[in-house]
């Protein structure tokens, strides 16, 4: 491979959920080892950690539990991110804990991934874990899951079992909204069709787990094709050179804009023209998601921090105060009814207060909890708030940039809750 | 809308980017750590171009361990004149005058670890509330579990148990009086990514980190330099090898790889062969299995 080849790869960045007891680690270990993204010194130093603690084998897990609470306990608590390369592709993994108790922890993992790989022991088939991570890999609005139906070599690679989970899974997924998902028979342990085809099941057609990786296609579906763009900072150098100049920095999040459009500011809703697009002193022709630019216009008007632009001629966002929304609570101390909490949403920030809890998800079984006043930590509920000032927003499955919130509690400066915005009419 | 898709290293640069300018953005007083390694370099350049045509709107913040290649430091300077920017240094042999701090001694003694009380002393004195960092998840297995936004307590600590979640690129700067972030513009970097990019961006870097005979003795596996901060053992004896420095830090915990790349494109391909990781040739890492975990808990970089 020359240096050439390295440039200009695509980047997929997948999450994995599941306990260490579903091989999940082992599995992270095999695609890093077999893909040759483990180093020398890394795994001697996983061996001399594993001797010490007197495993019998090499201890793979220790390669992402890096935590010393992690390795005393022989459990993932928080996200690990993981990187590796192969001649196609780059790979960025978030490494989820399973546990229940870090739910939160596993939201934040999923939250950027475009894959989520969900792992099922072929002896257990699908369980209650794998319906919460399943549902909140759709929550989440994960484009693509992987189902990896794992230790297959300890059900003697039987078709019967793999087809039984399959056919479990795709009842329970059938309410979650779950778009494009992939079922793959393997063995972390011994490496069946992680990276190479096994020929252990001749009975499967479909791709081992890293040719998926490698070719599944990324693109940034997560983002509208409505142009979006909240603003992040002015620049304003007011040096000689650039007496005048007055540019919009933010990060294009939906569709494309090109020097000329008809933009929008909102919520104030004041019109202008793109007089240019500029990046690092050049003038761009265009720019889309997800990249950093600076936007200038051709009529002075009020724009700051947290006001968003969008395309006069194109679909626009709801501009309300009162919005609907599932939330993943995240904190020890409950959610609570009327207590103001400040809100952040894109680059716009502003105080606002739960008016109701709809409902809560039961994350195990999937199914509605009425009547509920409270929200306890990794609860995950509908609840409508209403804000200060108004939010310029799209639906989550629209826009996951303008459709997602967090939850600050301002005594103690804590994210507190995780919101993806419904659209009620 | 049309197809497009975006490569890693452009969705990289736009990502810390919009890092950069989040901390302009919900922060008084931030500052750049700088270092003189590759890392800090294209964290400061990535600044340059988030701000342009504004000059970055941080000082850069030195550390400064007394025990620096003289090359680290004219490269500082040669920067911070060409960006026009403030320069803070921090000093840890004043660390060590003052008292604050007690000078490790023997073989192994490095400042690497005093360095921590001097940090949080100059973060103190100038009232920073962000501190921005090159530190990438890919080097260091505690590293791997940081946030973009990492919170330090009144004490500059970490806590790793309980971070706060950070969702989206939805970042939390909230912090009470006293306390201050760490952030990583460049958390989702390999190392292959930082040097493709100084590739494509053609960013000058300092000689250090191509090949050059020196004086150098082997401990325990890997090349240090022979230069009068590293007391050697009798046995070490003094070589002349080609070497070049993967990692640039402090003398005494930088390890030398033998080496042949005199251009960025040769190192791009020695990296792609290597089997050791670039902290492989940190000393300051070896010290223990959570070594890293432990300093930075302490309010280490």
């Amino acid at each position: 491979m020359t240096k050439r080849g390295y440039l200009d790869m695509e980047l997929l960045r997948f999450s994995t959920a599941g306990s260490v007891d579903d091989g999940k680690s082992t599995l992270i270990g095999r695609l890093l080892y077999d893909s040759k993204s483990i180093f020398e010194d890394q795994l001697e130093a996983v061996e001399a950690a594993s001797k010490s603690r007197g495993n019998e084998e090499v201890n793979l897990a220790l390669l992402t539990d890096g935590l010393r609470a992690e390795r005393e306990q022989g459990i993932t608590i928080d996200v690990a991110y993981r990187y590796f390369a192969t001649p196609k592709r780059k790979f960025i993994i978030a490494d989820t804990p399973g546990h229940i108790q870090y739910t939160r922890n596993m939201v934040t993992g999923a939250s950027t991934a475009d894959l989520s790989i969900i792992l099922v022991d072929a002896r257990h088939g699908v369980l209650e874990q794998t319906v919460r991570h399943s549902y909140i890999s759709s929550l989440l609005g994960i484009p693509h899951i992987v189902v990896a139906i794992n230790k297959m070599d300890l059900v003697d690679f039987s078709q019967e079992v793999y087809d039984k989970i399959v056919e479990d899974y795709r009842k329970m997924s059938e309410t979650l909204h779950i778009k494009n998902v992939v079922f793959i028979p393997i063995s972390a342990k011994d490496g069946d069709n992680v990276v190479n085809k096994s020929e252990r099941t001749p009975w499967y057609k479909g791709k081992a787990l890293l040719d998926y990786l490698e070719t599944v296609p990324v693109g940034h579906k997560t983002v509208s094709d409505f142009f979006r763009f909240p603003v992040q900072y002015v620049i304003r150098p007011i040096s000689e050179k650039f007496p005048d100049y007055r540019g919009y920095a933010g990060r294009v999040s939906g569709g494309i804009i090109r020097p000329g459009d008809r933009v929008r500011v909102l919520p104030s809703g004041l019109e202008s023209t793109v007089k240019s697009i500029d990046f690092a002193g050049e003038s761009l022709d265009e720019a889309y998601a997800p990249e950093s630019v600076t936007i200038r216009l051709n009529d002075e008007i009020d724009i700051s921090r947290g006001d968003t632009l969008v395309k006069a001629d194109e679909k626009q966002p709801h501009v309300e105060q009162d919005v609907t929304l599932d939330v993943c609570w995240l904190n020890q101390t409950p959610a609570q009814i009327r207590k103001k909490y400040i809100i952040r949403q894109a680059t716009f920030e502003t105080q606002g207060m739960i008016r109701s809890i709809n409902f809560r998800r039961n994350i195990n079984t999937l199914e509605k909890e009425q009547n509920v006043s409270e929200l306890a930590m990794n609860d995950i509920a509908e609840i409508t708030i209403h804000t200060a000032q108004s939010l310029v927003f799209d639906a989550y499955d629209e826009n996951k940039v303008t459709g997602s919130l967090i939850i600050i509690d301002p005594d103690t400066n804590e994210t507190v809750g995780a919101g993806m915005i419904k659209y009620v009419e | 809308m049309d197809n497009k898709t975006i490569q890693h290293l452009k969705e990289l640069e736009s990502e810390s980017i919009y890092v950069l300018r989040e901390v302009a953005a919900q922060f008084e007083r931030p500052v750049i750590l700088f270092s003189g390694g590759k890392d800090s370099i294209v964290c400061t350049y990535l600044a340059y171009k988030a701000f342009y045509p504004a000059k970055i709107p941080f000082p850069l913040l030195h550390i400064d361990t007394g025990h620096n290649f003289q090359e680290t430091l004219d490269y500082r300077d040669a920067l911070v004149k060409k960006l026009g920017l403030e320069l803070i240094v921090g000093s840890v042999q004043e660390s060590i005058d003052t008292g604050r701090v007690k000078e490790e001694t023997g073989y192994y003694a490095s400042r690497n670890k005093l360095q921590i009380t001097t940090l949080l002393d100059t973060i103190d004195k100038y009232k920073f509330d962000a501190a921005i960092g090159g530190a990438r998840r890919d080097e260091e297995k505690a590293r791997a579990k940081e946030r973009f936004f990492s919170h330090r307590d009144e004490f500059g600590q970490w806590n790793p148990k309980n971070q706060r979640p950070e969702l989206w690129n939805i970042f939390n700067g909230r912090k009470n009086m006293g306390e201050h972030f760490r952030v990583f513009p460049i958390s989702n970097w390999t190392e292959m990514d930082v040097w493709q990019y100084i590739y494509q961006e053609n960013i000058p870097m300092p000689s250090l980190y191509f090949t050059h005979e020196r004086e150098v003795f082997q401990r325990d596996g890997q090349w240090l330099a022979a230069l009068p901060v590293i007391k050697r053992k009798p046995t070490e004896q003094v070589v002349k090898k080609l070497v070049r420095c993967r990692t640039i830090g402090d003398i005494t915990c930088t390890g030398l790889t033998e080496s042949k790349a005199t251009t960025v494109a040769d190192i791009i391909d020695e990296i792609a062969s290597t089997r050791v990781t670039e902290r492989g040739g940190r000393a300051d890492d070896k010290r223990s299995e959570t070594a890293m975990e432990d300093r930075k808990k302490a309010g280490y970089f």
